[in-house]
Formats: structure tokens, C-alpha cells, sequence
């Protein structure tokens, strides 16, 4: 028996997860797919808002400005990238400006520290890659950058670190009300029971609502496409640079990543599919115009990918968090600014537990530090040959774009949460995401994984179930 | 009747053109810019043959590149590749060591070295 | 201190260790990732490597064993499963390995040849999904070729380079179906004679002006849809076809890999994205050279060995320049290109003596001359070609007495027929 199942293996229910590590308590988060960080939160903008869009008073300002103001701590203990960049709203006209002095007010209103408003030749020395048609600019200091299934990983890695369970392949299929307690069922007839539900599902978080009765929401999917360009881009625009926000939406936004990427995106489309993640030839080319307008000289003949994400849009208009039934709390419609939030929602819910009943007794031996899994990347000389001493495969580089050892990628395999699959290995030691997409590194990658993971080497998929590299030895097929 | 070809004895990949009679006589080859074009024309509208080269398993796992050491006759290449495909390769073996004797008047020879270590 | 270290033991690093061996420097060191000699040629177990070297038809693991026997003959030292990350400008080399950790060696002179890379289908940009099974042609290679596995059983080539023709042949050989090889320009950019044995040997249909719009599937590829494209390579509506596939390959180009010539602070060209060099495959850093595909990709290995040996001797004459305490030669002649001409390597001419330039035309052409001309546009050189193809290197010699007429060179391409 658990005392909390938290359904959804993203970056809130892996936040959550590392809240509730902290005490005295069981814990299991179940995840349908074959790893964690696999829904929105591997495809976002990356971004820690300074918390000037929501609206005064709602849910979403409230935990964005608090979660904002968290994250460099959070980030920090779970040996994450977090870079303060700032973050500028660009204008083009009078109505812009007229939007951005709004935005000015209310994100002094939210509690948003240090906001102004830049025009002219103190905008162009604060960003000069700006285009010159643009005016003016909302400057916010506290706008930063993380990367959010880092963030994921590295949450639930600390959790189970701290005595959480993970189940993967665990698709909830039905909630059984067992006076007192839940029944939590998957799709494979696996039976979990705990006395508390945490609702962190996503894009499923109204399916699985309804389970237990709660009809009180929807979810529906938006879609985003992304465009990412090559390392050597990253340092084109230092802020996080939007448009000021129109009838149609936020617009393209242009940010480097705390990885040295540039990132250009996202395109906004309601759909109802939510497993479409087919990116459209429409889409990137209205990331590419739009993108235009806002900075000059973009490289996109640097684009070393392009991706398609879903995010969770609530039928509400704010984040849906609450407790439609004793004992099981919603966490739902988290979309922009959701990652920004998180570290104030798993506050946020561990009160409603606590309000529900729930005795939160501080574990002795809890550690909220995590080992960064850039540790060695960011070593000097003398400590990567002392590691490399110790373990030679530190010293075997596999990925050449990146410079990611043999050593790193086994951690990766062994450390909580383990990678299983290509795609595992890559949001772990970004082995495979540089200009070369894994070309060079997969086959390698593949014969380690095959290796640790004791299969046999045409097993091995890009991102589990169905998603085989190899059909087969050859002459064999 | 005439025939037109790209030769493929060395990168320059001539096109080549070539009159037969009706009996499928060669009366004529143009377009080759030196000896060998006239001599793969002539093969290809009479015997047309290719070079087979694959990999072999070894004892160990470890794959080894092979090939025929002549040409093989070209509609008995998928034939070739399922009779070799059995093939284990004892190691240790080194390049031109026949591993696969008369396939098609062929011999299969290795193109590599490899020795006893498994391989990466 | 080292004399020569040279990054990269592929057919280029080989032949360059060789050629400054022979040129009487001693003290040379070969750095090689892998763990074997030979780079690429390694995979490449197709033939056709060696006519012009060689003079007879080996495979590319025959051509490699050639030259490393050779570096063994020599006795020439090289480090395996050693990966360099870094080159200074004053040749600081920083490389890993599992038994030495990382390690740093000052040379005298260095050469380049790192190869290239594939170009990722991430730079494609194409619409739908992103499921297993896209694969670059030379990923696909490595896992059927090297690893012994079969990354599909049905499949579609995007590109007609070289490689991509290859492993139609070869994934057929090995019972898999090649159902499309689409080129999104007019003409192919591979050989003629791969075309023949590659995909007309096993009637594999060759899709010109095609490319593929959207890619379907969820875990693994389903399928994807292809589209004739005009002349200004967007699909043309109702075009649009679907097959069903399990495997995407692609084969749309190759990127000189220079991360560490950028390290090193050496120039580079925009359009070859290789260094610039002088006739010697000297970069404008003092004693760092660059050879092989590195430097511009070629078609044919036995240039790139040709290639290497140049920079081999160069490099070679470099160090013992060094010894003789000889000055820099002043006067460089800059070599320019039309547009129609895309490149020339080299980019700058220093010596005074004949001179071969290699170099790569746009488009496909017949009957044109190419001509040399000064900065005053005075011809100073013509060479008639019947053809002229973007997927075949040309060259031509400049004799020395030409170069004293010139400050600067401009290759220009003469279209005939107009």
C-alpha cells in the first residue's frame, strides 16, 4: 500500500514526486510510457517566465512568480542548467507598445521584480541582433533558462534516490474507490493500491479525472513545433526574445538554451489528437517568417532538428489544481507558464495533502542533492584524469559533436532514472543531439545499452515499445 | 538494334552505345574512352557479370567483409549472396584468404584482417 | 615536442604520414578515434577504390589495409581509440584515451584530416513525425556493414549521393526491399556508373526532382509521402504520393567535419566548409595543414590519398623550413571563383611553381571552357570540357609562368552553346 501515487511522469509530477521524498512516506509514480519526461515536457520552450503574462490573482501568476523565484535553488540542488538570461517582449508599433506598458503594469501587480520598459539605442546595446524595426522592448531581468526534461530526469532521479518507486509502462486504465484507499490499475492488469492520488497526467489528466468521477474539465492538446540550431548559434541573441502578444497568440519566441542552442518557436495549434505530434511544413515556415521579423542574420541552414510538442491546455483558462474528491488532487492544464511553476505547484499540492490528512514526517536521511550528469563535462583537466583513472571508460569519447565519454553514457544507464532506450540516452548525456543527430554515436550507443541492459542488440529501440533501430542480423531478415 | 550503356569499370561511367545484329552479333561499340568500355560492352550484351562483395559472420560474432575474386554471372547475384550466407568464418583470417570456394566460378575471399578479439 | 602530429588515421592522415616520412621527417605521431586505421574505408566494403592509385579494383578495407601496412613498413607511431578535443593556434593538441587519460602534445606542424560527416536529417526540416527508423545512408552502412544488423526491410533513399546508391545495393543484396531513390534536383549526384549497378541492376526506380514531404509513423517509420518538386524545388500540388516503408535513408550530403580546425583558429571557406589553403593544403595558421575530405569533399578516394600526400610534403617542408630558420614567402595570388565555378582548392597560391587546382562547377553543364583569368580579366588559361557535373571534381594545371602574370586568379565557366 502507498501512501501517494502520482499518475504522469513529467516535470510536475516529478516535482511533486521529489516534494513528497522529503518525508516519511511511500511513494510510486506511474508513467505510460517508457520513460520519464516523455509528454510536454520533453518538447517546450525551456523557459523560467518572470511572470508577467497571467492575469493578477489567477493560480498561474501566483505560482509562476513564486516558482520563478524558486528555481534557482531547486535547479541548483538537482545539479541542473539554470542561466538568468532575462527576457525582452519586443515591439514593433504603438499597439505593441501600448500591450507592453500593460504588461509592464500587471507583472508589477504579479510581483515581478526589476521589469522596464528599452527603447531605442539602450535596446539595440541590451540585444543587437534585433531587428531594427523593432521599438521598444519589455525588459524582464528574471527571466531565465532551464531545461526542462533535465529538470524532469534529475527531480525524479533525486525522488527514487529518496526511496520513490518509478513504474514505467504503467498506463492507468481504471481507478477502483476501495473505502479508504485506491486501486490503481494498468492497461496490463498491474494493480497498485494507496490511500492518496495525485493527478499529474498531462495532456490525460481529464481521462483520468474522469475516472473517479470528475467531469469538471477538459484537456485538449496545442500544438507546437520548434526549430533548434547548431551550438554555434546560441550566443546570436543572449534574452529570451518574444513578441508582444496579439488576438493570435504569443508568437515565435527566439532563446538560446542553456545547452548553447538556439530555439525558435512555437507555433500554436489547437488539435484534438492527442498523440499527433506530426510537425507541418506550414509550421516551420511561419516560425522562419516570424522569426525574421524579430532578429536579424538567424543561420537556419544551422538547424540541427526540428520537433513537435503538445501541450496541455485546460478548459479553464488557469491551472486546474484541486481536489474534486477525497484524497486525490488534480494536477491539470499546466500549459505556459508551467514549467516556470513547478517547483511552487509541488508546494502548492503537498498543502492540499496536507489539508486532506496526509502527516508529512521528515525523513532523516533525505538528500534534495542530486550529482549533475554534466559533472564530468564540466570538470577541469586534472579531476576528469583522476575520474578517468578510476574508471577508464571516462576516458572513451563515443560522441564526437558533444564530446560525451563511454563513462558518461553507462552512468546515464545506471543512475536513477535509467535510461532504456536511444532517446533515454540522449535527454541524459545529450549524446546524439549535436550536429551529427547521432550518426556517428547511435550504433555505438546501441551496442552499450544492449550490453547493460542484457538484450539482444536488434531489441534496442530509439524510445521503447515499438520503436526498433534494427529488424534483425543480416541474412537473417 | 542498338544498345546504350554506362560503364561501370571505372568512375567516369562512359555511356556507351552498341549495334547488334539480329542475331545479337556486336557490330559496333562507340562512346568508351579507352579498351576496358569495349570489353565491358562487349560482356554486358553477352554475359553481363558482377563483382559480389558482403560481410560474413566469424566464430566470434565479429563480421568480416568479403568478395568474389572474379566476377559472378549478374543474374546469379541473390543466388550467390543465399549460398554464402551460411558461411561461418574461422578465424584467424587475413585478406585474400578464401572463405567460401566456387560460387558461380567464384571464389569468396576476405577483405579484411581479423583476428581472435571480439570486436567493438 | 613532435615533429608532425597528424589528427586522423582515415585514407587522408595515412597517406600525408607517409608522404612526410618519405620526405625525411621521422618524428610523426597518427591520432585515430577508432580502433582501427582506415576511417570510413572501413565500412565501405564495396569496390571501386583504387584505379587510379593502385591501377586495379580493390574494396575500401583493401585500399586502407594498402596504406597502413605501409605506416607499419614505416614504423610510423599511432595512437587508436584516441580522440582529440582540442588544437591552440601555437598546436597544443589535447586528445583522450582510456589508458592515458587526457594528454596534450606540442607539434611543429599538424595535419588535418578529420574527415566528414553526413548531413543529419535534422537540417531537412521535414513535416510529420519523428519515428524510428531515419536513418543517415552511412549509419545504415555502419550498423549492416560492421555491426551485421539490418536496419529495415523496406525502404525509401532520399538523395542520390554516393553513399545512398551504394546501400540500395547493398540493403538489396541482403534480401531488403529499396522501393524509391528520391533526388530533389534534376540529375543525380552520384556517379553515373552507381546508378547502373546500384539501382538499374536491380530495377530500382530513380525518382529526379522528387523529395519527400512528410514522414508517417509513430514508433516506428510507416511510411512516407513523396512529391514531384518545379524548378524552384517546392512540391508541386497533386503530386503527391505515398509508400509504405519502414525505413527512411538519407543521403543529401557531406560536411567537412572542422569543429577542431575552428579550435585551432584556422580560416575557413564558406563554400566548401573546409580550411583555405594555399598549394601546399597549408591553412592560414603557420604549419596546420588540412587534406582529405576534411578540406573539401571529394569523390574518389585515390584523390584524397593524392591530396594527402601534397599536404604530407608540404608539412614536411614546413619543419625543416623551421630548422633552416627560413622566412615566410611574401606575395600570395588569391584565387576566385563566378558562382558558376563554386570552389577552388587550393584558394591561394604562394609558391612559385606549377600548381594544380581542383575544383567543383554548380550545376550541370555541356560544352564549356573554363577560363583563368587576371585581375585585369585577361585570359590566361582555357580548358574545354564536353561536361561538367556538381558530383564530379575537375582540375587543371597552372604552370608557373602563368602565375607570375597575376596578383589575383579568377576561375571563370564559359557556357559554349549560348
Amino acid at each position: 500500500m502507498y501512501d501517494v501515487i502520482v499518475i504522469g511522469a513529467g516535470i510536475i509530477g516529478g516535482m511533486i514526486a521529489r516534494k513528497l521524498a522529503a518525508y516519511d512516506l511511500q511513494v510510486c509514480v506511474v508513467e505510460k510510457e517508457g520513460d520519464v519526461a516523455m509528454g510536454a515536457t520533453k518538447a517546450n520552450s525551456a523557459i523560467v517566465h518572470a511572470g508577467f503574462d497571467a492575469a493578477e490573482g489567477s493560480l498561474k501568476a501566483k505560482l509562476n512568480v513564486r516558482g520563478s523565484e524558486m528555481m534557482p535553488q531547486v535547479t541548483k540542488e538537482l545539479g541542473v542548467k539554470y542561466r538568468r538570461n532575462g527576457s525582452l517582449v519586443i515591439g514593433f508599433d504603438e499597439e505593441d507598445k501600448k500591450t507592453i506598458h500593460e504588461l509592464l503594469a500587471r507583472g508589477r501587480k504579479n510581483g515581478v521584480k526589476d521589469l522596464r520598459i528599452v527603447e531605442g539605442e539602450e535596446l539595440k546595446k541590451l540585444e543587437p541582433a534585433l531587428s531594427d524595426k523593432v521599438s521598444c522592448a519589455l525588459h524582464a531581468p528574471t527571466g531565465a533558462i532551464v531545461c526542462p526534461y533535465e529538470l524532469a530526469i534529475a527531480a525524479i532521479g533525486n525522488a527514487m534516490d529518496n526511496g520513490v518507486d518509478l513504474e514505467l509502462d504503467f498506463e492507468v486504465s481504471e481507478i477502483r474507490d476501495l473505502s479508504g484507499c485506491y486501486g490503481v490499475i494498468s492497461a496490463t492488469g498491474k494493480k497498485l493500491e494507496t490511500k492518496y492520488i495525485v493527478n499529474a497526467a498531462g495532456l490525460y489528466t481529464d481521462k483520468i479525472a474522469k475516472m473517479i468521477g470528475d467531469l469538471s474539465f477538459a484537456v485538449h492538446p496545442r500544438k507546437g513545433e520548434y526549430i533548434l540550431l547548431d551550438k554555434e548559434c546560441g550566443s546570436l541573441v543572449s534574452h529570451t526574445v518574444f513578441r508582444t502578444p496579439t488576438k493570435m497568440g504569443k508568437g515565435i519566441l527566439i532563446t538560446p538554451t542553456v545547452d548553447q542552442n538556439l530555439l525558435l518557436g512555437p507555433t500554436s495549434v489547437d488539435r484534438e489528437d492527442k498523440e499527433d505530434t506530426a510537425a507541418t511544413a506550414e509550421g516551420f515556415a511561419e516560425i522562419i517568417r516570424q522569426a525574421k521579423e524579430n532578429v536579424e542574420g538567424i543561420p537556419f541552414g544551422k538547424t540541427i532538428t526540428s520537433f513537435c510538442g503538445l501541450r496541455a491546455v485546460g478548459s479553464t483558462g488557469d491551472f486546474i489544481i484541486n481536489s474534486p474528491k477525497e484524497r486525490f488532487i488534480n494536477v491539470a492544464g499546466i500549459e505556459s507558464p508551467g514549467l516556470s511553476a513547478t517547483p511552487a505547484i509541488a508546494e502548492y499540492v503537498w498543502e492540499l495533502l496536507a489539508a486532506q490528512g496526509l502527516i508529512f514526517v521528515e525523513k532523516s536521511d533525505y538528500n534534495p542533492i542530486r550529482k549533475p550528469a554534466h559533472a564530468f563535462r564540466e570538470a577541469s583537466m586534472e579531476e576528469k584524469n583522476e575520474i578517468i583513472r578510476k574508471d577508464r571508460s571516462f576516458g572513451k569519447v563515443v560522441c564526437r559533436c558533444e564530446s560525451i565519454t563511454e563513462g558518461e553514457i553507462l552512468e546515464a544507464i545506471r543512475t536513477n532514472p535509467k535510461a532504456r532506450d536511444l532517446d533515454g540516452v540522449k535527454r541524459r548525456t545529450r549524446a546524439q543531439m549535436g550536429r551529427c543527430q547521432g550518426g556517428f554515436c547511435g550504433p555505438q550507443i546501441v551496442e552499450l545499452l544492449a550490453r547493460e541492459l542484457n538484450m539482444p542488440y536488434e531489441a534496442v529501440t530509439k524510445s521503447g515499445k515499438g520503436s526498433v533501430i534494427n529488424m534483425g542480423r543480416t541474412k537473417e531478415v | 538494334m542498338k544498345r546504350e550503356l554506362t560503364c561501370i569499370v571505372c568512375p567516369l561511367g562512359c555511356s556507351l552505345q552498341v549495334e547488334l545484329s539480329e542475331a545479337g552479333e556486336i557490330l559496333n561499340i562507340t562512346g568508351n574512352t579507352c579498351p576496358r568500355g569495349a570489353v565491358y560492352a562487349r560482356t554486358e550484351c553477352t554475359d553481363p557479370r558482377r563483382t559480389i562483395t558482403t560481410t560474413l559472420r566469424c566464430e566470434d560474432g565479429s563480421m568480416v567483409a568479403v568478395k568474389t575474386d572474379r566476377p559472378i554471372p549478374k543474374d546469379k547475384m541473390h543466388e550467390a549472396m543465399k549460398q554464402i550466407g551460411h558461411v561461418v568464418v574461422k578465424l584467424p583470417v587475413q585478406i585474400g584468404d578464401v572463405v567460401a570456394e566456387d560460387v558461380f566460378g567464384s571464389n569468396v575471399v576476405a577483405c579484411q584482417n581479423r583476428d581472435f578479439t571480439l570486436r567493438d | 615536442m613532435t615533429d608532425l602530429v597528424i589528427i586522423g588515421g582515415g585514407p587522408a592522415g595515412m597517406s600525408a604520414a607517409v608522404a612526410a616520412y618519405e620526405s625525411g621527417i621521422r618524428d610523426i605521431m597518427i591520432l585515430e578515434r577508432d580502433e582501427n586505421l582506415g576511417g570510413i574505408l572501413q565500412q565501405c566494403i564495396h569496390n571501386g577504390f583504387g584505379l587510379h592509385r593502385f591501377g586495379e579494383e580493390l574494396t575500401g578495407p583493401e585500399y586502407a589495409w594498402r596504406y597502413e601496412q605501409k605506416v607499419r613498413e614505416l614504423g610510423i607511431p599511432v595512437k587508436l581509440r584516441t580522440m582529440v578535443l582540442d588544437i591552440t593556434e601555437d598546436k597544443v593538441i589535447t586528445a583522450t584515451n582510456e589508458e592515458e587519460g587526457i594528454f596534450q602534445i606540442r607539434a611543429k606542424a599538424i595535419v588535418l584530416a578529420m574527415g566528414c560527416r553526413e548531413r543529419a536529417k535534422g537540417a531537412l526540416n521535414i513535416a510529420g513525425t519523428r519515428p524510428a527508423g531515419i536513418f543517415s545512408a552511412g549509419t545504415a552502412q555502419k550498423y549492416v556493414n560492421c555491426k551485421g544488423y539490418m536496419p529495415g526491410k523496406e525502404v525509401v533513399i532520399l538523395g542520390s549521393g554516393d553513399i545512398g546508391l551504394i546501400m540500395a545495393r547493398r540493403m538489396t543484396l541482403e534480401g531488403a526491399k529499396v522501393k524509391a531513390v528520391c533526388e530533389l534536383m534534376p540529375y543525380s549526384g552520384g556517379l553515373a556508373r552507381n546508378i547502373q549497378q546500384c539501382l538499374h541492376d536491380f530495377d530500382i526506380p530513380l525518382k529526379l526532382s522528387h523529395t519527400v514531404v512528410e514522414i508517417h509513423g509513430k514508433e516506428r517509420l510507416s511510411g512516407v509521402t513523396i512529391a514531384r518538386v518545379d524548378e524552384n524545388r517546392n512540391p508541386i500540388p497533386g503530386t503527391y504520393e505515398y509508400i509504405s516503408c519502414d525505413t527512411l535513408l538519407l543521403s543529401v550530403g557531406l560536411i567537412p567535419e572542422n569543429e577542431l580546425s575552428k579550435c585551432a583558429g584556422v580560416d575557413l571557406d564558406r563554400i566548401t566548409n573546409g580550411p583555405v589553403v594555399d598549394q601546399d593544403r597549408c591553412t592560414q595558421v603557420e604549419g596546420i595543414f588540412a587534406c582529405g575530405n576534411v578540406l573539401h569533399v571529394h569523390d574518389l578516394v585515390d584523390f584524397v590519398s593524392q591530396e594527402a600526400q601534397i599536404a604530407g610534403e608540404g608539412a614536411a617542408a614546413y619543419i625543416r623550413s623551421l630548422e633552416e630558420k627560413k622566412g615566410k614567402t611574401g606575395e600570395s595570388i588569391s584565387l576566385k571563383t563566378d558562382g558558376k565555378i563554386r570552389y577552388t582548392v587550393p584558394q591561394r597560391i604562394t609558391a612559385h611553381k606549377d600548381v594544380t587546382v581542383y575544383f567543383r562547377v554548380g550545376d550541370v553543364y555541356k560544352n564549356v571552357k573554363i577560363n583563368v583569368c587576371n585581375e585585369d580579366g585577361e585570359i590566361l588559361f582555357s580548358k574545354r570540357k564536353a561536361k561538367a557535373a556538381p558530383g564530379e571534381m575537375e582540375s587543371l594545371v597552372l604552370k608557373k609562368e602563368l602565375l607570375e602574370r597575376a596578383k589575383e586568379l579568377k576561375f571563370e565557366l564559359e557556357e559554349m552553346d549560348r
